[in-house]
């Protein structure tokens, strides 16, 4: 196990350490960063001082060795928008941002995990039948549209809940079904397709054998086994939802990460823009290894390689 | 993802029935296949509207008229009108065609360049290998709209950009899937005979991984060309993608936001007809990959 | 064999059971009968594709979903398992009988230890809600099937153990409770050359100590002339010959079954050319009215196409029984 473990610390490092590379290879690319970096209004006499200060006279990998150890500290530079510092800013929207795509990862699973779990029990039943559709509508368009169709319907039309705003749990209900809608129907599909397979067993026919309850064969033999790949699937969701959740925002007016990133963008602030990707860039990673360790622990013939 | 787990997923089973192959009228085969024809009609039909749209539409699509503005559906205006008068159908269809070109474009692109790149890893293996599949770990580790974000801010929005931004942020999906199906069909005997043969290695590629991975690749694409819809979508929402006055299904989305409560047709019709593009690219999407027996990826 | 008998702890009659297929319902069991007594042990012969699994699976009532039991009784112990509830016959399986599957990579959960596995079956079946008494009793059925280390071992996940050993859990499983009836799928087709003797005489060993009538599975006519004391030959969803198995073997009466031994390799017999059957086995469902082994007769006559001939004795107790026109030459 702890060599398991020491191979994915590694493993994550890389891809960290080649983000920082991207980044770093990015921003350059798109012109001078005595341009980029500095607000529009700045003279040229102050930018020759900022290539002076920031050394950008120096050989690139001396350059990037520098940007490196800033970065592992924290020092992002401040945004010209904000005047603070751009990390600062990145944390304090992060916080609505994770309480967005984790509401809406928890009704993901919540949703589609039972009704893919109720769907595969009875093939062509009631439950089959409505995830199909369920799941059939949820990918079919982006978030932001069953946004706009559920203000239309539940804010507008018939007023049970706010049109945007960030503050009761009435503001969360329908950004959350509207981001999680694409996740949950994944999860149902996944779900199903799995149990389907797994119950059809040979384990499973031997649980069956032995005399076990029927809801102890699906809850305990087959769920387990089919819960690997869902697991891992639903990880991968947080990912899907953090992206999906940039549009959300936009749409709810909800002050988060995702529509920092486009105002940031659209204001061409270079600092919060590094901060945001580098942050969102070890968010993923650390979730992706949490992920790594769970199937590890479920899956005994995986540390015993 | 590691690739521990990749080898030592449980392997799900095949349902054990032995399909019998009974010799039945053609006609019966169709009723059994019925959502896969109906996705195949409704994709004709929108290619084709948006192919044709500037023959098809009664209206100019940036026509301004401003005396019909906001006109809810009606025989003359099928789709309505928004709020500078302009025909929504004849923009829809308008907008079908640069969505559906972008699309195409994005999914063509990505398709065959990460198929080489998987087929070049696969085969070369090594530290070209390596690289590569590191390369897909970070394009899997941001999501896509915020890679495409983060590119475009540094290139700029406009059509062209957007292509290449949704390119960049699909490929590891083909480059990874294909890249171990390549790997399978590597160490397959007609593959070694070849290469004892002294066939070159582009030879090898070109002539046997490629047409044996042409199935996946077919497979993958009608599976990807409905996320590429939405992502491009969502980049034109959030304006960093197609500019205005071109219509995408994507603007015109956003456009319509300040008419959601008294004409809500401008947003939603165009929401609708793209909808169901992709519900229809989906359906056929499983369909085909469920009579390739593709057991791809779960994302 | 031929009429019932009170120690009989099993009885089928007229089993039928069918599955769904492209092409509709098709019969894969189809009208079995037979009869085991306590401590004997029957084996099933046929080819894949014969129905024998599926014969065993309808005993149990383990179809899968899209099979289903037709018709026939199935009386154990007296009582007919057909008319029993889901509950019923859940109590059953496991309890009072047990089936030993053919793969022993696929048969065992990999995601739970062999100790947890084996002492489910307490649980369900003596109510035994200690874990601590369910593990010890697991350890004690690990030692009866000779699995080393029984007290480590019981930790351990499927994965780790080799195909033979997987197979000596799956039976512990099935002899926990000290069923009656073990009905043994192929359990060697999957093990080694060398495996295979260790299983079977296991079973045997348990059948000694217990009494435990076993239906054993296999298309191998070696394993059963060695080990089991009757035999039934089943060809197409039927049973074409069945009797003691040193009757049929020293006698066949139907030609397939002529066919079989011929077709096995015997030591000592020289290097003479085996002689195969030529043809294959008609599929479910696509044979006609007349007797199914006919398009591969060499004795095949007008009748045989005709009219399927019913199981008839060819000896004076009536214990070995023919389905066939022209059974080859009597006792």
């Amino acid at each position: 196990m702890p060599a398991f473990l020491l191979r994915r610390i590694g493993s994550a490092l890389v891809t960290l350490l080649l983000m920082s590379v991207l980044i770093f290879v990015m921003v350059r690319m798109v012109g001078d960063p005595a341009h980029l970096m500095m607000p529009p209004e700045a003279t040229e006499a102050d930018r020759a001082l900022f290539r002076e200060q920031l050394g950008l006279n120096d050989p690139v990998p001396v350059q990037y060795a520098r940007f490196l150890s800033t970065i592992v500290r924290g020092d992002f530079g401040n945004s010209f928008h904000f005047g603070v510092p751009a990390l600062s800013i990145v944390e304090d929207r992060l916080g609505p941002s994770l309480l967005l795509t984790l509401s809406a990862l928890a009704f993901a699973i919540f949703t589609g995990v039972p009704l893919g779990i109720a769907a595969a029990v009875k093939k062509d039943g009631f439950a089959d039948q409505f995830s199909k559709i369920f799941a059939a509508l949820g990918q079919a368009a982006p978030p932001f549209f069953f946004a706009l169709l559920f203000i239309r319907l539940f804010s507008v039309g018939l007023g049970w809940l706010p049109t945007g705003g960030y503050g009761s749990w009435q503001h969360l209900v329908l950004p959350v079904i509207a981001l999680g809608w694409y996740s949950a129907a994944g999860l149902c599909r996944l779900t199903q397709a799995n149990l389907t397979a797994v119950l059809q067993s040979e384990y499973v026919k031997m649980a069956r054998i032995k005399g076990v309850p029927e809801h102890v064969v699906v809850l305990k033999h087959a769920l387990k086994n089919a819960a690997l790949p869902v697991i891992t699937f639903a990880a991968s969701q947080f990912g899907i939802l953090i992206g999906g959740a940039v549009s959300i925002e936009a749409v709810f007016s909800w002050p988060g990460f995702g529509s920092l990133m486009v105002e940031s963008i659209n204001q061409l602030d270079f600092t919060v823009v590094q901060a945001a990707v580098i942050v969102s860039t070890l968010l993923f990673i650390v979730i992706n290894f949490t992920v790594d360790l769970l199937y590890a622990l479920i899956d005994p013939r995986i540390s015993h390689v | 993802m590691s690739d521990a787990i990749v080898q030592h997923a449980p392997s799900l089973p095949q349902p054990s029935a032995s399909a019998l192959r009974s010799s039945r009228p053609a006609w019966s085969r169709w009723r059994r296949h019925w959502q896969f024809h109906l996705s195949v009609a409704v994709l004709a039909i929108v290619i084709f509207a948006a192919s044709f749209a500037p023959w098809l539409s009664a209206y100019d699509p940036n026509g301004i008229d401003l005396g019909s503005a906001l006109q809810a559906p009606s025989l003359q205006h099928w789709f309505g009108t928004d709020q500078l008068g302009r025909d929504v159908l004849s923009r829809t269809m308008s907008g079908a065609r640069l969505s559906l070109f972008i699309a195409f474009c994005a999914v063509f692109l990505a398709g065959c360049g990460g198929t080489l790149i998987g087929i070049l890893s696969a085969y070369f293996g090594g530290w070209i290998d390596s690289i590569t599949m590191r390369l897909a770990d970070i394009q899997y580790a941001l999501p896509p709209v915020i890679l495409a974000m983060v590119v475009i801010g540094v290139i700029g929005p406009n059509t062209a950009n957007v292509i290449i931004v949704v390119t960049i942020a699909n490929w590891a999906r083909f480059a990874r899937v294909i890249r171990a199906e390549a790997l399978s069909i590597k160490h397959r005997d007609y593959v070694l005979l070849a290469r004892l043969a002294g066939a070159s290695p582009l030879r090898v590629a070109l002539r046997h991984i490629l047409p044996n991975v042409r199935n996946t690749f077919l497979v993958l694409l009608t599976l990807d060309i409905g996320l590429i819809i939405i992502l491009e979508a969502a980049l034109s929402f959030l304006g960093l993608g197609v500019q205005p006055p071109d219509p995408s299904w994507g603007t015109m989305i956003s456009d319509g936001r300040g008419q959601l409560e008294h004409a809500w047709w401008t947003s939603v019709m165009p929401g609708i007809v793209m909808m169901l593009t992709v519900l229809a690219a989906n359906l056929a999407g499983d369909h085909l990959r469920e009579g390739t027996r593709l057991i791809g990826e779960a994302d | 064999m031929g009429a019932a008998d009170i120690h009989e702890v099993l009885r089928v009659d007229g089993l039928t059971s069918d599955i769904a297929t492209p092409g509709g319902r098709v019969n894969v069991v189809d009208g079995i009968s037979f009869g085991l007594r306590a401590g004997a042990t029957l084996g099933l012969v046929g080819e894949s594709g014969s129905g024998k699994s599926m014969t065993c699976l309808s005993i149990l009532n383990l179809l899968p979903a899209f099979g289903r039991v037709t018709g026939g009784s199935v009386l154990f112990k007296g009582e007919d398992l057909a008319t029993k509830s889901a509950d019923e016959m859940r109590k059953i399986r496991g309890g009072q009988i047990g089936m030993i599957l053919q793969d022993p990579m696929t048969s065992l959960n990999p995601l739970y230890r062999i100790g947890d596995q084996i002492g489910e079956v307490f649980k369900y079946h003596h109510g035994e809600r200690s874990k601590r008494s369910r593990w010890q009793r697991a350890i004690d059925v690990m030692k009866r099937v000779h699995i080393p280390a029984p007290a480590q071992r019981a930790a351990a996940y499927p994965h780790q153990f080799s195909g033979g050993m997987r197979q000596r859990i799956s039976i512990a499983i099935n002899v926990a409770c000290q069923p009656d009836l073990l009905i043994a799928d192929e359990p060697t087709t999957a093990l080694d050359v060398t495996i295979r003797q260790q299983i079977l005489r296991l079973l045997k060993e348990i059948q000694r100590e217990r009494g435990t009538a076993i239906i054993l599975v296999t298309h191998d006519l070696h394993t059963v002339s060695k080990f089991c004391d009757e035999v039934a030959i089943m060809y197409a969803g039927r049973i074409v010959e069945q009797g003691p198995v040193a009757r049929i073997f020293a006698k066949p009466a139907h030609p397939y079954t002529r066919g079989l031994l011929d077709a096995t390799p015997k030591i000592g017999a020289g290097m003479a050319r085996l002689q195969e059957i030529p043809g294959q086995p008609p599929a479910a469902g696509q044979h006609g009215g007349g007797c199914r082994f006919a398009s591969r007769c060499g004795r095949a006559a007008a009748l045989c196409k005709e009219s399927y001939p019913p199981l008839a004795a060819t000896d004076g107790d009536g214990q070995h029984q023919v389905a066939c026109w022209y059974p080859l030459e009597a006792a």
